[in-house]
């Protein structure tokens, strides 16, 4: 199995053990990706991770972009703005630098 | 994660056979699922020693169970009808993306071990061997079949590629080769209640919030209930309409129409989805659970009516299946206890179960709702059949009515609509490319090629009619066109739900009492700011 900083990931780069999610990890993933890591990124990412130790599943996409409005500025609270963020969608490249599960189903 | 670099397909001005490209779509196939969601559907965890024996003892059984799939491996007399008629293959031009050659990676092994000649003449007849060869091809190809069914209507024997591409799934299943992304979901489906694992908590918190948007936006104390006892309507709706773009804005609107109409409805914590993907494997027995959830949400909530939101195949499992599966509508047998009592409960005034497209085309028809029709001005719209809605449901109760009461609820609440070309809707509908469990990124390819023919039609209506929106009751379709759409040069924000245009143009009774305090609050804020 593939590794990112000695930590086990999946095919699609999740990590197996989210206990295992560090920054490290996440910089380094995104680096793989050619995202460079910015504030806004981290903005999104601690909310990915709080809303996730809250309820054990990612943010429906209206409830992550009403807080990152909240967070950062209304023209901010939109999909596209996320997408612009990380450019495979903020549920799933999002979701796997915070160390989240990758969420799946009709979406 | 780089995905596997592949060319886009170009969109020509009409569709034509392609030049075969033999191979082109060869492969793995989708990610394997593991022991982990295996083993709580009762797979094994992995490829069993004795594959090929358990292989061809559940073909066996298969055949004598679904006579369907034995007619079908039968009466095949290779006319050809079919094969241009798979998206896939028209958008590929691997001839084994054509439905008879799909039909005959399982029709061949049928041959081998069912039928006299194939017994003792295997070349004569084509008949083949189950070997691991083989067994990576069904797994392949039979997972570039979204079960979608357009080659069947024309196909002069009616034979369906679909319920042999789940007859394949199932036994691949049975050997533990399954697919991570089905398999991964139906765990989840049957523990939690949804296919994303939406825990309660969460849906909770996530509707609340909704409301609270929906009272901001529109001046109305729009509900979205949970697990209400007694309300008169169980929605089910699949669980990307709590989750996902541009889902959420349907659900929206579902929520303003019911509460236009003044009627009481809930969702259910326990049954959170409408997606049942046990038909997508082939299993009757995982598609009988999933909707035995629905039962029991039905019972503890004491509903009297139980109504589909904007979903596919859960339209499908729910028209065509649930009566015998969980005694919604009629059929229930009298020795299954629950589904009698389920029957009795329900009340047959009204069509059990209900698509949420039903329900509110028929409100409209009784004059019941009233609509800016201007809101919706600045689209020009047209109408994805979704397949399985296209053709394995009704709507209405007449004929053609699943591809009359979309487009009149649209028309209802838009000025400007138009189809695209006639062989490319209605029952001959090309699929958006990612249904019957394909709806992964590790298919990504298969799916942006796929779409092309959707795709086609649709830039078709864009250059000449001015098409900029595409309306759909697919949770699937959405989320793939939202994905697939950049890539042929559309804007992605261009599909929507049904129900958000119903949303965008339905004027709401606003409670009088109320009417003041929401200008006081913004008030409030603006000076607080």
């Amino acid at each position: 199995m593939a590794q990112i900083c000695g930590a086990e990931v999946d095919e699609e780069g999740f990590l197996v053990d989210l206990k295992d999610w560090n920054k490290e990890i996440c910089i380094q993933m995104a680096k793989d990706d050619d995202v460079e890591l910015t504030e806004e990124h981290w903005g999104v990412i601690d909310f990915l991770r709080d809303y996730f130790e809250e309820y054990q599943i990612a943010p429906a996409v209206r409830v992550l972009t009403k807080a990152i409005a909240k967070k950062m500025g209304k023209d901010k609270g939109n999909s596209k703005y996320l997408y612009s963020l990380f450019p495979y969608g903020p549920g799933k490249q999002g979701c796997r630098f915070a160390g989240l599960p990758k969420p799946t189903g009709c979406i | 994660m780089a995905a596997k670099e592949f060319d886009i397909p170009k969109l020509p001005t009409y569709i034509e056979i392609p030049e075969l490209n033999p191979g082109v779509m060869d492969g793995d196939g989708p990610f394997k699922s593991v022991e982990e969601f295996q083993k709580p559907l009762g797979f094994p965890g992995e490829k069993i020693d004795n594959w090929q024996e358990v292989a061809i003892a559940k073909m066996g059984e298969l055949k004598s169970k679904y006579r369907s799939v034995q007619v079908f491996l039968d009466s095949c007399v290779k006319c050809g009808a079919c094969t241009d008629k798979c998206h896939y293959f028209l958008g590929s031009s691997d001839p084994k993306n054509m439905p008879v050659a799909r039909q005959d990676l399982f029709r061949s092994v049928y041959r081998r071990h069912f039928t006299f000649a194939g017994k003792y003449f295997p070349k004569l007849v084509g008949a083949k061997e189950l070997d691991d060869n083989m067994l990576d091809d069904w797994y392949n190809y039979f997972h570039q079949c979204s079960q979608c069914r357009r080659c069947s209507v024309f196909c002069p024997y009616g034979i369906d590629t679909a319920e042999i591409s789940m007859a394949a799934r199932e036994i691949l299943d049975t050997v533990g080769v399954g697919q991570k992304y089905c398999n991964q979901i139906l765990g989840k489906a049957l523990t939690v209640g949804n296919n994303l694992g939406l825990p309660e908590p969460a849906l909770r918190d996530t509707l609340l919030d909704l409301e609270e948007e929906v009272e901001e936006d529109f001046g109305a104390p729009v509900k979205y209930p949970l697990d209400q006892k007694g309300a008169e309507i169980l929605l089910i709706t699949p669980s990307a309409d709590f989750f996902a773009e541009p889902h959420i804005d349907g659900l929206i609107g579902y929520g303003k129409v019911f509460y236009q109409d003044g009627v009481s409805w809930t969702m259910s914590s326990y049954a959170s989805e409408g997606a049942n993907f046990g038909m997508f494997i082939g299993s009757y027995d995982i598609m009988r659970k999933a909707a035995l959830r629905i039962r029991k949400a039905a019972l503890d909530l004491e509903v009297s009516r139980v109504m589909v939101g904007e979903c596919g195949h859960a339209w499908r499992v729910a028209y065509s299946f649930w009566n015998t599966l969980s005694g919604v509508g009629a059929g229930a047998q009298s020795s299954d206890e629950y589904a009698m009592k389920l029957q009795k409960q329900l009340d047959d005034r009204y069509p059990q179960p209900q698509h949420i497209i039903e329900y509110t085309y028929d409100l409209i028809q009784r004059g019941k709702l009233e609509f800016d029709k201007s809101e919706n001005d600045d689209r020009t719209v047209t109408f994805h059949d979704s397949c399985n809605v296209a053709r394995a449901t009704n709507m209405g109760g007449v004929e053609g009515g699943q591809f009359i009461l979309p487009r009149e609820v649209i028309k209802a609440v838009c000025n400007n609509y138009v189809d695209m070309e006639r062989s490319t809707i209605k029952e001959s509908t090309f699929c958006c490319g990612g249904g019957g469990g394909l709806l992964t990124d590790d298919l990504m390819e298969i799916r942006v090629k796929g779409a092309m023919p959707r795709m086609q039609a649709l830039k078709e209506v864009e250059k000449n009619e001015g098409v900029n929106t595409l309306a759909a009751i697919c949770a699937i379709c959405k989320s793939q066109f939202s994905k697939v759409l950049p890539k042929f040069d559309f804007d992605p924000y261009m599909i929507v739900s049904v129900h958000q245009l119903v949303s965008a143009a339905i004027i709401l009774d606003k409670p009088q009492t109320d009417a003041e305090e929401p200008a006081i609050e913004a008030e409030e804020t603006a000076e607080t700011e």
